[in-house]
């Protein structure tokens, strides 16, 4: 019996305004609202919306069959929130059949998981704080930011209680290897790793309109019938995309959302599952376990890490955010540590690739870089305002540790000092 | 394949950029192994690289018949041209021009720059062109700019031979729309007899276009390359602690050097270790020392001059930005050059050049506030000065003329 696994991605940055060099120190605010707004309205009306209906009436129309999950980071999030409550409204609808499972990942939608692994973990349990406290369930599956994984990772995931891990099918991980089977961390084999299957996760999100491709058109019929082809063990097909595939890169005219209608009926004729990640591991044995030594990705030919990390540039805006990292936790400013999360969506740094800035607002990676790194001065100024970087970080924790603690000091003191009048009662001469 | 082309300047002795590039894209070409270039220059001084082409100077071609020994003519032009050629050319003399003062050669002398009598100048030249046509032996004739375009109009008529123009500036590029009637005229009527126009920017095409008219078919663009630079390593820069910020060409109107002052006067506000320099001539820069004055930054803001040679590169080494807000610029070869040296580049959307560059920064001319973003964003980080660096100068090694040489050729073949 094979069992297809879907998972879809919600992510949107806050895109920065337009932030000119003479603004450092004058402006502390960094957004375009007007842009953030006008695309997150896009995305409700043309995927978001139109998307979740689709699923609720395939979940229906299926008697409860369909399943699938969703990461949808934290910055979407509170964009939704603030504009589109009614897509929040949606999802709690859909997570009410119980057909929906929700995943975890880092609240900013960063690669802190690469740069800082105290502020991933922060961010994974703030992830997953938020979506208990909206959808009621606390994940236990993992999907990380552009499917970011290495042993590494996978320890501290599994570390933090996560029993699974979404990875991306890599040649250069797999091998020989059939991405169709569940697989463990490459030293801890509580941590199951589903590998996302690049060919019909592709099919969908990137070829399903292409009319110059072989298959034009995909037909729920025709996928079907692929995936009942696929060699006998080989039973578990995971399917992982962004979200925006359903109604905008793919638009509602190529046909997708009936395609996804039609998927559940065809699926089911052939004895085909959905099935959640948390079943899915149930009921398969993991085949073997995958050891990667170097972060590998979802984007592009390599599945490494160059889109977000690979020139120069990239490199130093990571840098010079990141090495503050700590300071930042010690802050309690909140605006500050919002901007924090906002500067860190993985977006920013894309949009600097010169090979591949995917979904760019800036007419170069030059353009991306100045702008990002004018407001990155006016927030590190904030951040040395507060902790002036000629102080040591383990001098400032010192400090920290004793203001913090100086109230139970204080206490523990004083109890001494009563103790010690009660001994000094005990001994004075009149008793 | 055999050309025969008309030029104005070529190197070493060039008055701007239209002589770099006709030395460019003629060596580029010559690299096909079956081309063979005359090129025409009205004033040559002896001294111009003829390893690869056959230069011919119209002052010593004659246009009226006198008789002359065969010593004489050596005696007067036998650094330039052997005797038998000058007497071999005196045959193709069909018309008269006793109109046209001519010396004891029956040769025209040509000024050779740009002179107040220009337009004088260029339809003598075109007396020299029937002359070449009526007796040299050739397969296509290329006319640069429109100097000599009417000559190689008058080419084609009696040779019946295809006639290709090049475009390297229009007078709208020259003049911010103001034309001037008799040159539009030239140009015009040139492009209207031409079998194929080429442009050196999609900028350019554009304006021959829907300025002059032309039929989008006739025009291609062919992007000028630059030459590359042997002694590139020898240009170094001197450790310093102030950053410098270089504009380099001609002050004038179509350069846009105001924008310069004012972005300058920009980032001067916000920090004080980058000087600024303006290096070049031009009608505009009393104006622009004015300026620097009003806007309290000359302490800071420097002018060199007029630079030739070996200076030009070595300033442009020197300096950690270099930058062109070019109001309009067919081409513009500066930029090139500069990164060949390893100096990122700031240019304007409106110059030709910013269309086949990705690492260089490009804003629009008068948008101020992201030009002095840009030099501030170079100078403060040097993750995006090495970057630009870096990557500028593998691309610019990468534009090679021989390329645009590939070009020509397959236009040449079109029309034939």
């Amino acid at each position: 019996m094979k069992n297809i696994c879907f998972y879809f991605q919600v992510h949107q940055p806050l895109r920065l305004r337009r932030y000119r060099f003479f603004e450092i120190g004058r402006d502390h605010y960094y957004y375009d609202d007007f842009q953030t707004e006008e695309r997150l309205k896009s995305l409700v009306d043309q995927v978001y919306l139109p998307a979740n209906k689709t699923i609720s009436e395939m979940i229906r129309t299926s008697n409860g069959k369909f399943r699938c999950s969703f990461s949808i980071s934290g910055i979407i999030l509170e964009q939704l929130e603030m504009h589109a409550p009614e897509v929040i409204d949606s999802f709690k609808e859909l997570s009410k059949t119980g057909n929906i499972e929700f995943l975890a990942e880092p609240y900013a939608h960063s690669l802190s998981s690469i740069f800082d692994s105290n502020e991933f973990i922060l961010q994974v349990k703030m992830h997953s704080d938020k979506i208990e406290s909206l959808f009621g369930k606390r994940p236990t599956t993992f999907f990380n930011a552009e499917l970011i994984y290495s042993d590494e990772i996978g320890e501290l995931v599994s570390k933090m209680g996560y029993k699974i891990m979404m990875v991306d099918e890599a040649k250069h991980v797999l091998g020989w290897k059939s991405p169709n089977y569940v697989y463990t961390h490459a030293y801890i084999p509580k941590l199951k790793l589903l590998v996302r299957n690049n060919k019909f996760s592709d099919d969908i999100a990137f070829r399903f309109s292409k009319t110059n491709w072989n298959d034009y058109p995909l037909t729920a019929e025709k996928f079907v019938d692929w995936i009942e082809k696929m060699p006998e063990d080989e039973n578990v097909i995971n399917l992982g995309m962004g979200y925006e595939v359903f109604g905008l890169t793919q638009t509602i005219h190529s046909g997708i959302f009936e395609f996804l209608k039609a998927l559940p009926y065809h699926a089911m004729e052939h004895h085909l599952n959905f099935m959640l990640p948390t079943d899915l591991i149930k009921k398969n044995e993991p085949a073997g376990s995958l050891s990667v030594s170097y972060p590998m990705s979802w984007v592009g030919d390599d599945k490494d890490l160059t889109p977000w990390t690979g020139n120069d540039l990239q490199q130093e805006a990571l840098n010079k955010l990141y090495a503050v990292g700590e300071r930042v936790r010690l802050c309690s400013d909140k605006p500050l540590l919002h901007d924090w999360l906002m500067l860190q969506s993985t977006d920013h740094f894309r949009y600097m690739s010169h090979k591949d800035p995917y979904g760019s607002n800036y007419e170069s990676a030059y353009d991306a870089f100045i702008n990002y790194m004018n407001v990155l001065a006016d927030f590190l100024q904030r951040v040395d305002e507060q902790y002036p970087t000629s102080i040591e970080n383990e001098e400032l924790n010192a400090l920290l540790k004793t203001i913090n603690s100086q109230e139970e000091t204080i206490e523990l003191l004083e109890d001494e000092i009563k103790k010690l009048k009660m001994k000094a009662k005990k001994n004075s001469p009149e008793n | 394949m055999k050309a025969l082309m008309f030029g104005w300047e070529f190197p070493p002795h060039i008055l701007g950029g239209l002589g770099t590039a006709s030395y460019g894209l003629t060596k580029g070409m010559a690299m096909q192994p079956d081309m063979e270039i005359t090129f025409v220059i009205p004033k040559p001084h002896g001294d111009e690289d003829q390893s690869f082409l056959k230069i011919i100077g119209a002052c010593n071609v004659p246009v009226v018949w006198k008789e002359n020994t065969k010593e004489y003519v050596q005696q007067r032009i036998g650094t330039m041209m052997h005797p038998d050629e000058y007497f071999w050319l005196r045959n193709g003399i069909k018309y008269n021009f006793n109109r046209i003062y001519t010396n004891d050669l029956g040769c025209i002398d040509f000024s050779g720059r740009y002179p107040d009598n220009l337009i004088e100048e260029i339809s003598n030249y075109e007396a020299v062109a029937s002359v070449l046509a009526h007796q040299m032996d050739f397969d296509i004739i290329h006319s640069h700019d429109w100097l000599t375009f009417p000559a190689g109009v008058f080419a084609k008529q009696i040779s019946g031979k295809p006639l290709v123009i090049h475009v390297h500036a229009t007078d709208f590029d020259r003049s911010r729309g103001q034309v001037n009637p008799t040159v539009y005229g030239i140009e015009k009527r040139g492009m209207d007899a031409a079998d194929h126009i080429m442009t050196v920017s999609d900028l350019t095409r554009k304006i021959v276009i829907e300025k002059y008219y032309q039929d989008p078919n006739k025009v291609t663009t062919v992007h000028n390359a630059v030459d590359p630079l042997p002694n590139a390593d020898t240009f170094t820069k001197t450790a310093r602690k102030e950053k410098l910020v270089t504009f380099l060409g001609r002050i004038t109107m179509q350069k846009g050097p105001e924008y310069f002052v004012e972005a300058a006067y920009r980032v001067l506000q916000k920090t004080s270790d980058v000087r600024f320099v303006m290096a070049g001539n031009g009608d505009m820069m009393n104006a622009m020392i004015d300026l620097v004055a009003k806007r309290n930054i000359a302490d800071k803001f420097h002018f060199t001059g007029f630079l030739k040679g070996r200076q030009v590169h070595e300033m442009l080494a020197e300096s950690d930005v270099y930058i062109m807000p070019s109001v309009s610029e067919p081409f513009g070869i500066s930029p090139l050059e500069a990164m060949q040296v390893g100096t990122p580049s700031i240019i304007s959307k409106q110059s030709g050049c910013a269309e086949i560059l990705t690492h260089a920064i490009k804003t629009d001319y008068w948008d101020i506030d992201a030009m002095a973003d840009a030099i501030y964003a170079i100078v403060k980080n040097p993750a995006m000065h090495k970057s630009l660096q870096e990557l500028g100068r593998e691309e610019v090694n990468n534009i090679r003329w021989q390329d645009a040489g590939l070009k020509v050729r397959s236009i040449y073949e079109s029309v034939m």
